[in-house]
């Protein structure tokens, strides 16, 4: 391993380098339903000043035939300051994530981080909504802490395909976020159901920013909504990604900048570093 | 203490160790101190503004990545006013990358860059070259020696050729090159290549063909490296596959003065730091005063050896 890797007893917050190959110590990787897993570890500091929206970028045990050469990125699901561990949700599916699931107690697994941009909540928010399908809301649940730490009220929007693939339910609800459940076994998840859902909370509390992540559908619906009343807020992406540390220029998406005359034009930009979470107005679906 | 300093034509380096064109930017200043480096090559850049190839860009193989990132530039300005300021935070000599698609484009690009503070220009000329029906300059070479005529026509900095691999005889070109004036050689840019997803039947990245680099490459590479170390008498910087300082001594026994790694660093962020660690306690175990005596230094198989091995 290299010699500038860090193991949770040593270095401090106070490093100079805000990013490192944290060798961290699995304390649990169990199945939470038939596609996720929550993976707990034990992280150095480095690691535990992560961000709500930041990412770890993975080394991922070799699978089989495949090696898993480049490392996988992964949302950080929730930041434990206290216990100085950090959570992983991740949906087993191809051979990154299979080579993570073989890891077990006691093993080690190199999570090269923070990095990325995280949410920003603009001062004074009062009251944060976001939407999330399936493993998309392991990327909101740090936002709901670091919310409702700042005094904000948080609703939380869990769609599904059935109760039983609902996951964070039980953290976001001990975050002290309001959970309210959709899915398409009752046919209220679809996009004119969760429309009006949005329009009644807003209409018995004004929202003043809404976050979402992973899905293309829920982003253009917060857009409109977001356009529509003047709310801010904000997507977490995901590309294939090479390094996710800005070098490589893999990761890139197209997105809106406005020049300051006004003009508009469509450039590409990396996930990795100026995201993955970006302004609402300025992605591209 | 090992001496570690190499000499690239008229510049000494601290050490061998740098980054490939295209695979460190701003963000490793967040993972270690860049003034460790040897030299800092930064991406190549086009005078013109450019967005590059669409994605997925890359696509994992075994020990090794396809990559089709393109050239995507900000154009010189951005170059001189941002890219150069940010690492001369570090005491480290920078190696500007550029790239044309006219011989008169590379030459008129390497004048701009004359007092910018980069110690040396790196021409990467794997690109098309658009007057001669798009077959890249590096293929070529009567295009490569004339790019680099060009270019030590316009500016007083060492100029450094960066070869494509996709050729025949990189001798030829390596030759090319030198009499063109070339200060130095980086052997090589990634090899083309490419790769089809069978569930979907799609090439793995957008642009259909892109670069293979990494490990798995490294052994083609290093025999282009030898044959250019015997073609030339210039320094030749070995590219290709990198991961340790094994791979950088294998390198330099082939005749490589430097090497430059980029793929390992994005598995590895940190891996150009431990290399030199680990280059240094080499070094020191096997008694070898400066690291330069490694260049060129490999042990043919002598004629009694073979003799012994039954050579038939
Ligand atoms: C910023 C970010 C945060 C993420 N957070 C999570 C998370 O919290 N939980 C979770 O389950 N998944 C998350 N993902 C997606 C996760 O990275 C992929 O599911 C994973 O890389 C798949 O790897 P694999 O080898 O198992 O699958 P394969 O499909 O075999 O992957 C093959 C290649 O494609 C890449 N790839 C495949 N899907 C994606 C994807 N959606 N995004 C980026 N690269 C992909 C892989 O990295 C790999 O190089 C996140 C992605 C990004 C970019
Ligand atoms: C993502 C990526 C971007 C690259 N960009 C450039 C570039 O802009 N200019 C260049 O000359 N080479 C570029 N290269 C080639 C590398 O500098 C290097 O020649 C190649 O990757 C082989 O080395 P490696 O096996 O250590 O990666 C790039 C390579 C990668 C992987
Ligand atoms: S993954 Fe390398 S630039 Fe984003």
């Amino acid at each position: 391993m290299s010699l500038c890797a860090v193991k949770p007893d040593e270095a401090g917050a106070g490093d100079s380098f805000p990013v490192a190959e944290n060798l961290c110590t699995i304390v649990s990787n169990d199945w939470v339903n038939e596609e996720y897993r929550l993976l707990i570890v034990d992280a150095p500091a480095i690691a535990l000043a992560a961000k709500a929206g930041q990412f770890f970028h993975l080394m991922c045990p070799p699978d089989g035939e495949s090696g898993n050469f480049l490392r996988r990125p992964m949302s950080i699901h929730r930041i434990d300051r206290e216990q100085g561990q950090l959570h992983f949700l991740y949906k087993v599916q191809g051979s990154g994530t299979r080579g993570l699931a073989t890891l077990g107690q006691g093993d080690t697994l190199d999570a090269l981080g923070p990095v990325g941009q995280g949410f920003t909540l603009p001062r004074g928010t009062q009251h944060v909504v976001m939407i999330g399908r399936g493993v998309g809301l392991a990327t909101l649940a740090p936002l709901a802490q670091e919310a409702v730490a700042a005094g904000a009220k948080v609703t939380a929007i869990l769609s599904a395909r059935m109760a039983s693939l609902l996951m964070a339910e039980d953290a976001l609800r001990s975050d002290g976020a309001e959970v309210v459940i959709v899915t398409d076994d009752v046919g209220n998840s679809d996009t004119t159901s969760l429309e009006a859902l949005l329009r009644r909370v807003h209409a018995d509390r004004p929202i003043d920013f809404v976050a979402t992540c992973g899905s293309k559908r829920l982003t253009r619906l917060l857009q409109d909504f977001s356009t529509e009343f003047g709310i801010a807020g904000q997507v977490a992406l995901e590309q294939r990604m090479g390094c996710a540390l800005g070098m490589c220029f893999a990761c890139v998406m197209p997105f809106r900048n406005t020049a300051a005359d006004g003009t508009r034009t469509v450039g590409y930009r990396r996930v990795c570093w100026d995201g993955p979470v970006f302004n609402l107005e300025e992605t591209v679906l | 203490m090992t001496d570690l300093s190499v000499r690239i034509g008229d510049i000494t380096l601290a050490n061998p160790i740098m980054p490939g064109s295209g695979t460190l930017a701003e963000g490793m200043a967040d993972v270690f101190d860049l003034s460790r480096l040897g030299a800092i090559v930064t991406k190549t850049f086009t005078d013109d503004l450019r967005e590059g190839n669409a994605p997925p860009r890359v696509a994992e193989l075994q020990n090794s990545t396809l990559f089709s990132i393109g050239i995507p530039s900000k154009g010189t300005d951005y170059y001189l006013n941002k890219t150069v300021p940010f690492y001369q935070k570090f005491n480290t000599p920078i190696v500007a990358s550029i790239s044309a698609d006219t011989t008169e484009g590379f030459g008129a690009l390497a004048a701009k860059l004359s007092d910018s503070g980069v110690v040396a220009i790196e021409a990467n000329i794997s690109c098309p070259n658009l007057k001669k029906d798009g077959l890249a300059f590096g293929m070529d070479p009567v295009a490569t020696e004339e790019v680099i005529r060009a270019m030590k026509a316009a500016t007083h900095l060492p100029v450094w050729a960066k070869l494509s691999p996709n050729v025949g005889d990189i001798a030829v070109i390596a030759r090319a090159a030198e009499n063109g004036g070339a200060d130095a050689l980086v052997t090589a840019n990634a090899m083309l290549a490419m790769a089809i997803d069978i569930e979907t039947w799609q090439p793995r990245v957008a642009n259909l063909m892109g670069g293979i680099t990494g490990p798995a490459t490294k052994p083609v590479i290093m025999r282009m490296v030898y044959q250019c170390a015997q073609a030339v008498s210039i320094p030749v910087i070995g590219c290709g596959g990198v991961s340790n300082a094994a791979d950088a001594i294998e390198y330099m026994l082939a005749g490589a003065t430097a090497v430059q790694m980029g793929t390992q660093s994005f598995v590895q962020p940190t891996a150009m730091v431990k290399l030199l660690d680990d280059l240094t306690a080499y070094c020191e175990r096997r008694g070898i005063a400066k690291v330069s005596k490694l260049t060129g230094a490999m042990r043919m198989f002598s004629p009694e050896q073979l003799a012994r091995q039954g050579s038939l």
